[in-house]
C-alpha cells in the first residue's frame, strides 16, 4: 500500500500565448500590403510572431500518490487542474520536470470522447473501449455488465445521435468505467448526468477506490470529492496552493471561493489597470451571495494612466453551461467618452433570473476600434442561494435544479384543465435575510 | 507492473510497444470510418463504384476518343482503369489522412495513443475502395477477354508502393495540416493537379524522351507505369529509371514523414 504510484518531478507546462491585436484586415489587405511593401510586410508578420508572450500552465508542481489512494484535485477554473491530467494521461508533453506512473492508467478526461453520432450504442461501446486502450476481446468480456450498468438494453442498435443525454453520458462512463485500470484519472465528467446516475458513478468510483486501486479525481463538486478522497489537492495558479487531508483543504478552499476574488490586472501598453472588481447586492452590501431575483451590481476600479477614448467593457456571467447573459458595450454602444485617472465602472444586473447555483463573471475591455486592452477573463464569483420553494416552485425532482440550465426567463404554463401557472424567479420573496441565507448555506 | 516515465525534453522510448499495443484501433478506426461513410446516403457502398466508373468513361472519352492519344493495343477503357485504381486510391488517402488529425481533433485533445495510428488508418479505408475497384477491373478484363501477363504476380509489389507513398505523403499533409490550415485548400488542388500531370488518361509514353525522366519526378508516374506493366503486359512500357526514381522517392518521403510526424506530434494537443 505505500508503494507509490504517481510520483511527479518539479513539473511544469508552458504555453505561448498569442497577443495579437484584434485585426480584421482581409486576405485582400494582406496581399495588398505584401505586394507594395514587402519588406515592411515581412517584418510586421515576424513581429506578431514576437508578441507571444509565455503563459505557465502548471509549474513547479511535485506531488507524490502512493498506491490505493484516492487524491481529490480543487481548484478554480485554470487553475493547471486540467493541464495536469493531460500530462499524466500523455495527452500533451510536460516543458519542464518528470514524472513517472506505476501500473495501467485509464483516463477519462471527457464523457464520450470518440463517441460518433451515427454509430449505434452496440458500435460505440467498441468503438470507445478501443480509444481508451481495451483490445477487442476485453470488451467483449465486459459488454454485458457494461449495457447492465448504462441501462440503456433498449436502445443499444440506435444511433446515439437519438440519445437523450443522460443516455449518452450513462454510455459513455459505464465504458470508461469498466476499464479496470490500476490508476484512474477523472476530470470534472459527473457535473453531467442526473443525480442519481451522478450517486451510482460516484459508488463505481468508491469501489474503484476500496480495491485498492488509486484514483485521480478532479471536481467542482466538493462534496463528491469529501465523499470519496481521503486527500485533496489544491490548486492556485498552476501551483500546488494546499495538499493535505480532505476535510482540511476543503474547507479552506470553500472559504476562498465564496469570498470574493482579489481580481486585478493592467495592460502597460495601454496604461490601464484594473485594481478591484467587486459586487453589490441592492442594498450595497459587498457580497458574492445572491438571491434569485435580486440586482446584482459589478464595481469595476480602474485607473487609466494614459487618456484611453471611448473603451468598450464587456461583462458576461457564466454559469454550469457557459455563459447566461452579458453586457456589451460593444453592442449597446453606452461605452464611456474617456478613461483618465481613477475611477469606477458600475453595471447593474437587474433581478437576475438565475437559479441556486455558482456563477462566474468574465470581462474584457476592448479599444474603441474593439482591440483587445485586457483579455476576456474571470474576474468575480458569486452563488445564488434560496430556497427554490419560496418562489412557488413544487416539483417532486426539485433537487435536480442544481444540473438545470440555470437561467429562467418568466413563464407560463396553461393547461388543458384551463388553469394557468406563473414561474417566475424575478421576485424575491419577502427575505428573512438572515435565515435564509443561513439555510441556503447548509 | 507497466512502468511509465516521461520526462521533458525526451522522446518517449515505449512509442512504438504502444503502437503494436494499440494496433487494434486501427482496425476500429477504419471500421469505424467505412460505417459512418455511406450513412444515410441513397446508393450507399455503390458510390465507391459510380465514382471510378464515371471518371473513367470520362477520362476515355477526352483523352481516348477526343484527344485520341495512342492506347498502346489495349481498350483504352482498360487503359485509363489501370491507371485511375492507383491514382485514386492514392488521392483519396492523401485527403482523407491529411484531413485525419483536424477532424479528429476531439480525440487528439482528450485521449492519449500513438497519433499515427489515426492516419494510417484513414489510409486502409481508401484501401477497402481500392479493392473495391480492384474487384470492378476483374470484371472489366472479364468483358474485354483480357488476360493479365504473368507479371501481374508482381502487382502486389506496385500496391505496397501506392500504399508507401500514400502514407509517406499522407503523414507529411496530416502533420501539417496541423499547425497550417493552409493545407485545406492545397491538398484538393494537389489532387486536381495530380489528374493531370499523372499518366491517368494517357500512357506515359506520349511524354517526349528528353522529359521523360523530368516527368518520372512525379512519383505515380513509376507507380501507373508498373500497375499498367503488371495488369496489360509488355505492350505498355516500363521505364527502370523511373521506377528507381520513384522508389527512392517514396521511400525518402515515408521515413522523412514518419519523422516529422512524430517529431510535431508531441505538440499536436497543444496546437489543434
Amino acid at each position: 500500500m505505500s508503494e507509490s504510484a504517481i510520483s511527479i518531478e518539479k513539473l511544469g507546462k508552458r504555453y505561448r500565448i498569442g497577443h495579437q491585436k484584434a485585426t480584421d484586415e482581409g486576405m485582400r489587405h494582406i496581399l495588398e500590403g505584401a505586394i507594395r511593401h514587402p519588406i515592411a510586410w515581412f517584418k510586421s508578420r515576424r513581429d506578431a510572431r514576437v508578441r507571444e508572450v509565455d503563459f505557465w500552465a502548471l509549474r513547479d508542481v511535485s506531488i507524490e500518490i502512493k498506491q490505493g489512494e484516492v487524491v481529490g484535485i480543487i481548484g478554480r477554473n485554470g487553475a493547471g487542474k486540467s493541464t495536469l491530467l493531460k500530462i499524466l494521461s500523455r495527452i500533451t508533453v510536460p516543458t519542464e520536470g518528470r514524472f513517472r506512473i506505476d501500473g495501467r492508467v485509464a483516463s477519462l478526461l471527457e464523457v464520450g470522447t470518440g463517441f460518433h453520432q451515427e454509430l449505434t450504442g452496440r458500435e460505440n461501446i467498441y468503438l470507445n473501449g478501443a480509444i481508451l486502450g481495451m483490445t477487442r476481446a476485453e470488451i467483449s468480456r465486459r459488454f454485458d455488465e457494461i449495457v447492465a450498468f448504462s441501462e440503456i438494453e433498449e436502445f443499444l442498435d440506435t444511433p446515439v445521435k437519438r440519445y437523450s443525454s443522460g443516455m449518452y453520458v450513462r454510455l459513455a462512463f459505464a465504458v470508461a468505467a469498466h476499464l479496470e485500470p490500476e490508476i484512474l484519472i477523472v476530470d470534472e465528467v459527473l457535473a453531467v448526468g442526473d443525480s442519481a446516475f451522478q450517486k451510482k458513478c460516484l459508488g463505481k468510483m468508491g469501489n474503484f477506490a476500496q480495491s485498492g486501486r488509486t484514483v485521480l479525481f478532479v471536481s467542482h463538486n466538493l462534496d463528491a470529492v469529501r465523499n470519496l478522497c481521503q486527500r485533496a489537492i489544491w490548486f492556485k495558479g498552476g501551483k500546488v496552493h494546499q495538499d493535505g487531508q480532505v476535510d482540511e483543504v476543503a474547507e479552506s478552499y470553500f472559504t476562498e471561493i465564496s469570498s470574493n476574488l482579489d481580481f486585478s490586472c493592467e495592460n502597460p501598453d495601454y496604461g490601464l489597470a484594473i485594481q478591484r472588481v467587486s459586487l453589490r447586492n441592492s442594498r450595497s452590501e459587498e457580497t458574492s451571495q445572491f438571491h434569485p431575483g435580486e440586482d446584482l451590481i459589478v464595481d469595476i476600479d480602474y485607473l487609466a494612466n494614459q487618456r484611453i477614448e471611448q473603451p468598450h467593457v464587456i461583462l458576461a456571467v457564466f454559469g454550469i453551461n457557459g455563459s447566461c447573459f452579458t453586457a456589451n458595450m460593444l453592442l449597446d454602444g453606452c461605452r464611456p467618452e474617456v478613461l483618465n485617472g481613477a475611477g469606477r465602472i458600475s453595471c447593474r444586473f437587474k433581478a437576475i433570473p438565475l437559479l441556486p447555483q455558482n456563477y462566474s463573471i468574465r470581462m474584457s475591455i476592448r479599444t474603441k476600434n474593439a482591440d483587445m486592452i485586457i483579455e476576456y477573463q474571470e474576474v468575480a464569483h458569486f452563488s445564488i442561494v434560496g430556497n427554490l420553494a419560496d418562489y412557488g416552485y413544487r416539483g417532486a425532482f426539485l433537487s435536480r435544479s442544481s444540473t438545470s440550465t440555470p437561467v429562467v426567463v418568466p413563464y407560463e404554463w396553461s393547461l388543458p384543465d384551463g388553469t394557468t401557472s406563473e414561474v417566475s424567479l424575478t421576485h424575491p420573496p419577502q427575505l428573512e435575510s438572515d435565515e435564509s441565507l443561513k439555510l441556503a448555506r447548509q | 507492473m507497466t512502468q511509465l516515465t516521461v520526462e521533458a525534453g525526451r522522446t518517449e522510448r515505449q512509442y512504438w510497444r504502444d503502437l503494436w499495443r494499440y494496433r487494434e484501433l486501427f482496425y476500429f478506426l477504419a471500421w469505424r470510418d467505412l460505417l459512418v461513410r455511406y450513412k444515410q446516403t441513397f446508393v450507399g457502398v455503390s458510390w465507391s463504384l459510380i465514382r471510378p466508373l464515371l471518371t473513367m468513361v470520362v477520362l476515355t472519352v477526352v483523352f481516348g476518343k477526343l484527344g485520341k492519344m495512342p492506347s498502346g493495343g489495349s481498350p483504352y477503357p482498360l487503359l485509363v482503369f489501370c491507371g485511375m485504381l492507383p491514382w485514386q486510391f492514392f488521392s483519396t488517402a492523401l485527403s482523407e489522412s491529411g484531413n485525419s488529425l483536424v477532424s479528429n481533433s476531439s480525440l487528439i485533445s482528450k485521449v492519449y495513443f500513438p497519433r499515427l495510428i489515426i492516419a494510417a488508418s484513414s489510409v486502409i479505408t481508401s484501401f477497402v475502395d481500392f479493392l473495391i475497384s480492384a474487384g470492378f477491373l476483374v470484371v472489366l478484363m472479364l468483358w474485354y477477354r483480357y488476360v493479365p501477363p504473368t507479371a501481374v504476380f508482381l502487382l502486389p509489389l506496385f500496391v505496397l508502393l501506392a500504399v508507401a507513398a500514400s502514407l509517406g505523403f499522407g503523414f507529411w499533409i496530416a502533420a501539417l495540416m496541423v499547425e497550417y490550415r493552409d493545407f485545406r485548400f492545397i491538398v484538393p488542388f494537389i489532387v486536381q493537379f495530380g489528374l493531370y500531370l499523372s499518366p491517368v488518361g494517357f500512357q506515359s509514353s506520349v511524354v517526349p524522351g528528353r522529359f521523360q525522366l523530368l516527368y518520372s519526378l512525379n512519383p505515380m508516374v513509376g507507380i501507373i507505369d508498373g500497375f499498367r506493366w503488371c495488369l496489360l503486359g509488355t505492350r505498355s512500357k516500363i521505364f527502370p529509371l523511373a521506377l528507381a526514381v520513384c522508389v527512392v522517392e517514396v521511400a525518402a518521403v515515408l521515413v522523412s514523414g514518419i519523422i516529422y510526424f512524430r517529431k510535431t506530434e508531441r505538440t499536436f494537443a497543444d496546437v489543434i
